[in-house]
């Protein structure tokens, strides 16, 4: 495998995105959850491995989805 | 009754020897049950103390009659302890893992806590500690010195269920305990053991639990003659050889009889706790049938929790065959009488419905809408019979309570297994009706997967408001029309009912008044429109203005039906088409589809009702049937079948002879024998086509078999072609028989001819009959057929079980997220478009071409 390989630039992976701890409050207020109800992801998936993620991170996923057009979702970054 | 408590927490242990003393009432040594006399012996397997079963007695522990007590454990002192084989693996996985010396895990003390910190990281998560644990296990298992001691670790050698070896040697369960127990607490936390909970040394026993008789209860024959339970016999054979141990440990017996005893304690231990481990034969009854012991009553589809848990017996419910009923509404079921007087809705007393209640129980439990008990306003139930219902009936008080006779109107679940999806269970209105059998409206079949060939279903009667309101509102039929699955209906008619609107609506259909007067009737009509005309003085009606007055009066509608000729719905009109399957079938139809979404569920009911009814007239009025006869074709068909025959076996004798001299081009990416394959499929398919329009041509459209495939009521045109004109080549795997004898498929052709007869082409019809060949080789074709079936259902089955167990419990919040029982998000919206498919349009939102249409009038 190249050294160039990107995970990310393939076409079956979704969009992924930290977003940053504001939003991440807005966010957990909108759905009036704790951060751990949110969908999880292994520190090393290869996205987030790619992305240079921590645990903690929360990522925001935008997914093409053959009903709703554009699926978004969240993932909160976990060690295994 | 005891205020309800919240379950605060589950802790999981093993009980220690001390809590095994504790929870017995009495220690057990007799090995006998019952005296001369027929009373429990005491200090024997049915002491007194360990409650009662038999009526008139008391529990010598609680004082409680049988029903009250629930029964209390005893104990048996084991001469010699003995394995749990239950176990006997972790046993195994420990001894591996720790020093025979000092009993400590053979990890250094940085590894040790490094796996205790995970532990407790990965606990306060909740997320399962079993990697972590493998890992200890692994890791401690690796060295062969102690890291603590120094002393060589020595492996341990398992024999199934409950032998262990070292270096050879036997280690007695007294030895095993001792090493166990030597394992200090600290450590059992590196390999995720709670050493409060679950010290490794229970796992030797050496006082075993007795079950309370509550949950062994011996049976009493006709003869008299008692039958003690499985468990019972267990015990018995374990308290024997206990009591031989004992005497032969005391008289000083040689170490060999000693070993043997024990051997056979451990076998009778273990078979008590589970009677099908492998490796030892399972201990048997009398009668050679194996004995049901504890893990027996737990496993499986007929275990505790399959049968009992999970899925149980109901009250209020009612079995029997089913039968059609075109008349009824597809949202009634029938209800014989018989069924109707056993099960009951209880009636509240008020001042509203107390004449009502009076004259309900005045009928008393054998006349129909009667009723069967009444409970005073003290709880007091008393049973209605003929002498004393004249008097209740008098006696009766608002707060009250009247269980009275199921009757017309009373809403119930309908249930046909396996109930693969939600339209599984619908709920219907009663119809008290004479006879035996359950009876439905045709247009639930589809949803049910329901025929009559000796198929029963389940009825189930909701017992408060609530219930009623809940399966009234959600689960009526009406409201199931829409199916979740792709948002079209999944109810509609059936068969008859599209063969008879077909016919109905042919062009050229017409009645006279007498005829139309009675055809529209069956919708509950009862004015005639307008005369389409005058023939010979008499006006008449045609069959689709008769169909148009089912039909909103302000209906527009246009789709293909399925021949992919036009129908078109103005002003509630047919002005043009006819109706088939597309209309109102099941699963296609286009009307019932448009009256469902546009007018609401209660008008599309409506409609399926009068026009399955309307249909049934119709077909009755002008006849329908197919037999034999009408797969006759004439002479001259046969000879243009024949020829279409000869000149197919030609071509594929050609085809043969090209490759045959190597001059048979290949098709790319294919072999030349993968080509051939294909271009004589190919050939034989175009045969059987030709075959069966010369069929159709010769049956013609007034054929009823051709109907029926036409309009989509019953069938194919590939069917009729089979039966009347050529069976077609029959395959296994997707190619031409090929398996059988060496270079052939049968011994009556050449070797290696690859000639149609001689690899599965049946040239004849299912009416002439096959010739043995061909009869064999459509078994062939056939089994396979059958097998695909039996091996997709079982499949599908445990799929469908597995999807259901991890989908069970999500569900939709108010705020859209799907989220499972720990409130934790699943997906973000449901469907990540949050829609339900079944109040969607074929899976879309909206259909935004219908809306333009119906607000500008106009088609796109
Ligand atoms: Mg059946
Ligand atoms: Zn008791
Ligand atoms: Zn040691």
């Amino acid at each position: 495998m190249g050294k160039n390989y990107e995970v990310s630039r393939h076409d079956m992976v979704p969009e992924h995105e930290v977003i940053p701890g504001e939003k991440v409050e807005e966010l957990l207020e909108t759905y009036e959850i704790d951060v751990r109800q949110l969908p999880k992801i292994l520190v090393n998936d290869p996205v987030a491995k790619e992305m240079e993620t921590e645990p903690g991170d929360v990522l925001r996923v935008v997914r093409k989805s053959p009903t709703a057009g554009v699926a978004v979702s969240y993932r909160l970054v976990i060690e295994r | 009754m005891a205020e309800p408590k919240q379950i605060g927490s589950i802790q999981f242990g093993l009980l220690s020897p001390k809590e095994i003393r504790k929870l017995a009432v009495t220690k057990i040594i007799t090995p006998d049950t019952y005296d001369d006399d027929g009373y429990p012996i005491d200090l024997g397997l049915m002491d007194p103390k360990l409650g009662v079963i038999d009526p008139g007695l008391e529990c010598k522990t609680c004082g409680g009659k049988p029903g009250e007590c629930p029964g209390h454990f005893g104990k048996i002192e084991l001469a010699a302890p003995v394995i749990h084989a239950g176990f006997a693996r972790l046993i195994r996985k420990i001894m591996r893992a720790t020093c025979r010396e000092c009993g400590e895990l053979s990890l250094t003390e940085e590894e040790k806590e490094g796996y205790r910190e995970e532990i407790e990281k990965l606990k306060s998560l909740q997320q399962p500690i079993d990697d972590v644990r493998r890992d200890a296990f692994k890791e401690a298992r690796k060295g062969s010195t102690c890291p603590s001691c120094g002393s060589d670790m020595s492996d341990v050698k398992f024999d199934r269920p409950t032998g262990y070896y070292v270096n050879d040697q036997k280690l007695m369960p007294t030895e095993v305990r001792d090493w166990l127990a030597k394992v200090p607490d600290e450590d059992l936390l590196v390999i995720g053991m709670n050493p409060e909970m679950a010290r490794p040394e229970w796992m030797v026993l050496d006082v075993l639990p007795v079950p309370p008789v509550t949950m062994r209860p011996s049976i009493t024959l006709e003869t008299g003659q008692r039958s003690e339970d499985d468990l019972t016999h267990k015990l018995v054979d374990i308290l024997r050889v206990n009591q031989r141990f004992q005497e032969n440990q005391e008289a000083g017996a040689p170490q060999l009889i000693i070993e043997d005893l024990w051997e056979l304690l451990q076998y009778h231990v273990v078979t008590f706790f589970d009677n099908h481990v492998s490796g030892i034969p399972p201990a048997r009854h009398r009668s050679g049938r194996p004995l049901r012991t504890m893990a027996q009553r737990l496993k499986g589809k007929e275990g505790r929790f399959r049968s009992n848990l999970s899925g149980k017996r109901v009250n209020f419910s009612a079995r029997t065959v089913i039968s059609p009923d075109p008349n009824i509404s597809v949202n009634e079921v029938g209800v014989p009488e018989t069924i109707a007087k056993e099960l009951t809705v209880t009636m509240h007393l008020t001042e509203r419905n107390l004449e009502i209640a009076r004259d309900t129980v005045l009928r008393g439990p054998d006349s129909h809408p009667g009723a069967n008990y009444v409970r005073r306003a003290d709880g007091r139930k008393q049973r209605i019979s003929d002498k004393n219902r004249e008097e209740l009936a008098e006696k009766l008080e608002v707060g009250w309570q009247v269980d009275r006779h199921l009757k017309d109107g009373d809403v119930v679940l309908f249930n046909r297994q396996p109930s693969l999806h939600r339209m599984s269970i619908m709920a219907h209105e009663v119809r008290v009706l004479p006879y035996k059998t359950l009876r439905l409206n045709l247009c639930v079949c589809p949803p049910y997967n329901a025929d009559f060939d000796g198929d029963e279903m389940n009825l189930h009667v909701p017992q408060t408001e609530e219930a009623r309101a809940e399966a009234e509102v959600l689960m009526k039929v009406q409201n199931q029309m829409l199916s979740p699955r792709f948002g079209g209906p999944i109810i509609g008619g059936i068969h008859d009912h599209i063969s008879g609107a077909f016919l109905l609506t042919e062009r050229g259909s017409r009645f006279d008044r007498d005829d139309a007067t009675e055809l529209l009737r069956r919708a509950g009509i009862f004015e005639l429109p307008e005369p389409e005309g005058q023939e010979d003085g008499q006006p008449y009606w045609t069959g689709g203005g008769l169909f148009s007055q089912l039909l909103p009066e302000d209906m527009d509608l246009r789709y293909t039906d399925s021949s992919g000729e036009p129908v078109i719905i103005e002003g509630g009109e047919l002005v043009e088409g006819r109706m088939d399957d597309r209309a109102f079938g099941a699963f296609s139809g286009e009307i019932l589809d448009a009256l469902l979404k546009e007018y609401g569920v209660r008008e599309a009911r409506r409609f399926l009702d009068n026009a399955t009814r309307v249909a049934i007239h119709a077909i009755t009025k002008l006849g329908f049937s197919f037999g034999l006869s009408d797969e006759d074709l004439p002479d001259e068909a046969g000879t243009q079948i024949a020829d279409v025959m000869t000149s197919a076996d030609e071509k594929v004798e050609n085809l043969i002879e090209t490759y045959e001299l190597g001059e048979l081009d290949a098709i790319p990416g294919r072999s030349l024998e993968e080509t051939l394959e294909m271009r004589i499929m190919q050939e034989l398919g175009e045969a059987r086509d030709q075959a069966g329009s010369i069929a159709e041509k010769f049956l013609g459209e007034d054929n009823s078999g051709v109907i029926m495939a036409v309009s989509g009521a019953r069938g194919s045109m590939l069917n009729l072609t089979q039966m009347a004109a050529s069976v077609g080549q029959q395959s296994v795997r997707g190619e031409r028989i090929t398996r059988g004898y060496r270079e052939r498929t049968l011994p009556h052709f050449e070797r290696g001819d690859l000639g149609t007869a001689a690899k599965g082409f049946v040239q004849s019809s299912y009416k002439d009959g096959l010739t043995p060949t061909e009869f064999f080789f459509h078994a062939m074709g056939g089994r396979e057929g059958l097998v695909d079936t039996a091996v997709r259902t079982a499949q599908s089955g445990y799929m469908q079980r597995r999807l259901i167990n991890a989908l069970q419990d999500l569900n939709v919040k108010e705020d859209g997220t799907v989220r499972d029982t720990r409130d934790t998000i699943v997906q973000m919206i449901y469907g990540d478009d949050g829609i339900d498919p079944s109040k969607s349009d074929y899976g879309e939102a909206v259909d935004v071409e219908r809306i333009a249409e119906r607000v500008t009038g106009r088609s796109p």
